[in-house]
């Protein structure tokens, strides 16, 4: 038998994304943030909601996420994408509007169109992905970034006392009555990512059915800004990203989890 | 015809309603309006008040330093407006809490003691409307009827069973103003 | 039906925006312009057309939301004042950049800072020389009465769909908090979802559908796409000089003396004229209409009839310089104005006329410049 005749479509077992375009990904080797996008596609695609999908693209890492992402985008300006969600989502009542955004985008500069976005219960998805740094401008110190953890801008480690605490914007919003669905994900692993896709499809699936906000964060590694090798930085993650920001549902069909 | 009016007073005295009133009564009989009020803090409790002109033409500036009517009802505003008005122009006020009384020789100067007589009637509100019907005795610039038609324009439905009441203040307005 | 009002200019701006069928508007309460989101929330055009209000938490959310509402093809608007403005001028230089129809209204108050509450045109330089970050310029459109409040409001939607681009009314405290007399036009129809889809599917975003994908954005990494982006915006700028000037002339064929100003300050410099008509001053008004694009031409022109030029603004001097880079040296141009929410009156401005202007008729250059402020 030929290799030639091996590649056939029948035959195929693993294949890109249908939704993501051809575009090589601009993310460093290692990143989650290529995970986080395709998983996100690969819902879209299989719920059969392309043609209804609008995306808001933030600021930072992500911002070219309209180049990878094979759908109708809006970029936005920095930490403004719920807003511009909730004006697609109400003027299009009918569409699937979700906003993608990182912790500088989402819980530092935006953090008024976050919480106000979350408390008026726009019917939208937030995908917040959460690597501790501003990756894009160089390993700026976010307001994530755990304590003791060294940036750019805080060279000697974070310390709580003169720059605050990590914010767990998360469990903030969740206490908000219009969000409906709030969880914490990673996408480092098969079994991580696999769990991160099925939120990622309820999520959308709250959108079907008009239930309010549902708010996706995925604690994601930044091996660049870490300084660390990809496996080094998921070990570490592990072993203290989640430490502080621990995985699972936090609201649920809009009841907090105990 | 153009005729261009200040109305000055404290803020709840009805000072901008009236100006409304007059304003509407403008469109009744087709004539051009403009309504400029003083707005902001100030008028929450302090002075408040509105320029108001009717005329046959297109308005050119709806802001002015010289008026044909000042209608003053406190202290603050006589010592403000006094001097604003135009030589051989009209200066109608309420002698209620006033100290320094107009002294231009070269204006005509009428009283009417509009909160005096809403007192008497048993409602401050209409006191506006008696201070109004003093002015259109001495400038008969619209008809009644229209400044009733206006009134009703300008209100709101709930409050149409008062219109008789205002057209009552109007009629005790007209006859009450006198010469200062 | 067409309908005859009393109103004032915020709230005739607001029914226009209903009338014009307009899709939504996003606003923050500002004194001298909250009339416009109280009257939408209270006359609920959601239920006469469909069309969204929503009070967002600030000024920035609202420009951010008319930028996601424009990118999806819909008919939209805010309004502030001053200090609102200018904390939108982030989103408007990205509806700029990103080529987006939207329509965006200043109701001035004087500044800077948190400045007064009272009218001013303290916003000219904002408005037309950029205001926000890069290479972009707003149609600007400057009404002078409750009619123009009115009328603006489907005038600068249909030039921000022609263009692509944002427009601003720039209008000031004085012609938003006084009533007059209006004709209300007739009701348009919203665009539904579909004919915005057939209409607009070349570049807003509705969900990709027997297409590629749109995509909203002001981001060019690469500078030569970035450069022709901006070439592309120069072009539309070029374009509304040729195509969608405006201007109003009054009593200016036998003027000797010239005034030039826009919204408020171009009605009382109206009186001004007509007083120093009275006088035996034969004076004229020339009113920008569209502050960008601006009658430089016909201000050129003008300039070899007339012995001086006064540029009247509720401000400390910025119109003025337009005026002076229009009329090229041909004759002296001075400013008068008045600020901190003080509003000049008529003979006011008649008298700077005839002290900065007529009195020093004979002299082409000053070798001083005297403080132009009253």
């Amino acid at each position: 038998m030929e290799i030639l005749d091996i590649i056939q479509p029948e035959n195929q077992v693993f294949c890109k994304t249908k939704l993501m375009t051809d575009t090589a990904l601009s993310y460093c080797p290692g990143c989650g943030h290529g995970t986080a996008h395709n998983l996100t596609m690969e819902v879209i695609d299989e719920m059969g909601i392309l043609e209804d999908t609008i995306g808001v693209a933030p600021v930072g890492c992500s911002v070219l996420a309209y180049d990878f992402m094979n759908i109708d985008m809006t970029q936005a300006a920095h930490g403004r994408a719920p807003a511009v969600a909730t004006a697609i989502a109400r003027t299009w009542p009918e569409k699937y509007v979700f906003t993608y955004q990182g912790d500088g985008d989402l819980a530092a500069i935006g953090t008024a169109e976050t919480i106000h976005a979350c408390n008026r219960g726009e019917n939208i998805v937030i995908i917040f992905v959460n690597n501790g740094i501003y990756g894009m401008t160089g390993g700026q110190m976010a307001p994530t970034t755990l304590e003791g953890m060294i940036s750019s801008t805080s060279p000697y480690g974070r310390e709580i006392k003169s720059m605050g605490s990590p914010l767990k914007i998360t469990e903030l919003v969740a206490n908000l009555p219009g969000v409906y669905y709030v969880t914490r994900q990673s996408v480092h692993t098969h079994k991580h990512a696999r769990k991160a896709k099925k939120a990622i499809q309820k999520a959308f699936e709250n959108t079907r059915l008009k239930q309010g906000l549902s708010f996706i964060e995925i604690v994601s590694n930044c091996n660049s800004g870490w300084k660390m090798t990809p496996n080094e930085s998921n070990i570490w993650m592990e072993e203290n990203m989640f430490k502080y920001f621990p995985l699972g549902d936090i609201k649920v069909d809009g009841k907090l989890k105990q | 015809m153009t005729e261009e009016i200040i109305i000055a007073g404290f803020g709840g005295q009805g000072v901008l309603s009236m100006g409304k009133i007059l304003a509407y009564s403008g469109i009744m009989e087709n004539q051009e309006v403009s309504w400029m009020p003083s707005y902001g803090p100030e008028m929450r409790g302090g002075t408040a008040n509105v320029t108001v002109i009717l005329s046959d033409e297109r308005i050119s500036s709806p802001y002015l330093k010289l008026f044909d009517t000042a209608i003053i009802l406190n202290q603050q505003s006589m010592d403000k407006f006094e001097n604003s008005v135009k030589p051989g122009g009209l200066l109608i006020y309420d002698p209620n809490g006033i100290s320094h009384h107009p002294t231009r020789k070269d204006i005509q100067v009428f009283q009417i003691e509009g909160t005096k007589l809403a007192a008497e009637m048993e409602n401050k509100k209409i006191f506006n409307m008696v201070i109004l019907g003093g002015f259109l005795k001495k400038k008969p610039i619209v008809k009644l009827e229209n400044v009733i038609a206006g009134l009703k324009k300008s209100l709101s439905e709930r409050y149409h069973h008062l219109i008789p009441l205002n057209e009552k203040a109007i009629q005790v307005g007209m006859e009450s103003i006198h010469p200062y | 039906m067409s309908e005859l009002k009393l109103m004032k200019g915020n709230e005739a701006l607001a029914e226009a925006a209903i009338r014009a069928g307009a899709d939504a508007y996003f606003g923050y309460p500002i004194t001298p312009q909250s009339e416009v989101i109280e009257y939408l929330m209270t006359e609920q055009p959601e239920k006469r057309t469909g069309m969204v209000v929503l009070q967002a938490e600030s000024e920035i959310a609202a420009i951010n939301m008319v930028y996601g509402a424009a990118s999806t093809g819909k008919k939209v608007m805010t309004s502030s004042s001053s200090p609102g403005i200018s904390l939108k001028l982030e989103g408007i230089s990205y509806l700029a950049g990103a080529e987006l129809p939207a329509v965006i209204v200043n109701v001035v108050r004087g500044g800077p800072g948190l400045g007064t509450i009272q009218p001013s045109q303290a916003d000219y330089f904002q408005s037309v020389k950029g205001g926000g970050h890069g290479d972009y310029k707003l149609y600007v459109l400057a009404p002078a009465s409750v009619q123009e409040m009115s009328d603006f409001v489907e005038d600068a939607f249909n030039i921000a769909f022609k263009y692509r681009a944002p427009v601003l009314i720039l209008s000031d405290g004085l012609i938003g908090q006084m009533m007059e007399k209006v004709n209300l036009k007739d009701q348009l129809p919203r665009l539904t979802n579909d004919e915005i889809i057939e209409k607009y599917d070349s570049w807003a975003v509705t969900g990709r559908k027997n297409r590629r994908r749109n995509i909203i954005t002001s981001l060019d990494l690469q500078s030569e796409k970035m450069e022709a982006r901006v070439h592309r915006l120069m072009k539309k700028y070029e374009q509304m000089e040729k195509e969608d000037l405006r201007y109003e002339k009054i009593l200016c064929d036998d003027a000797e003396y010239l005034i030039v100003a826009y919204g408020s300050s171009a009605r009382i410099s109206q009186k001004a004229v007509e007083l120093a008509r009275k006088k035996g001053i034969k004076a004229g008004l020339l009113r920008p209409i569209t502050l960008f694009p601006y009658p430089k031409q016909p201000l050129f022109e003008l300039a070899d009839q007339v012995k001086g030029i006064l540029s009247v603004e509720l401000n400390a001097g910025q119109m003025v310089e337009d005026v002076k880079l229009s009329v090229e040296h041909k004759v002296p141009v001075e400013h008068f104005g008045r600020t901190g929410g003080i509003i000049h009156t008529p003979e006011e401005v008649l008298e700077a006329l005839e002290q900065k202007i007529i009195k020093n008729g004979n002299l082409r250059y000053h070798t001083t410049r005297e403080s132009s402020i009253l």
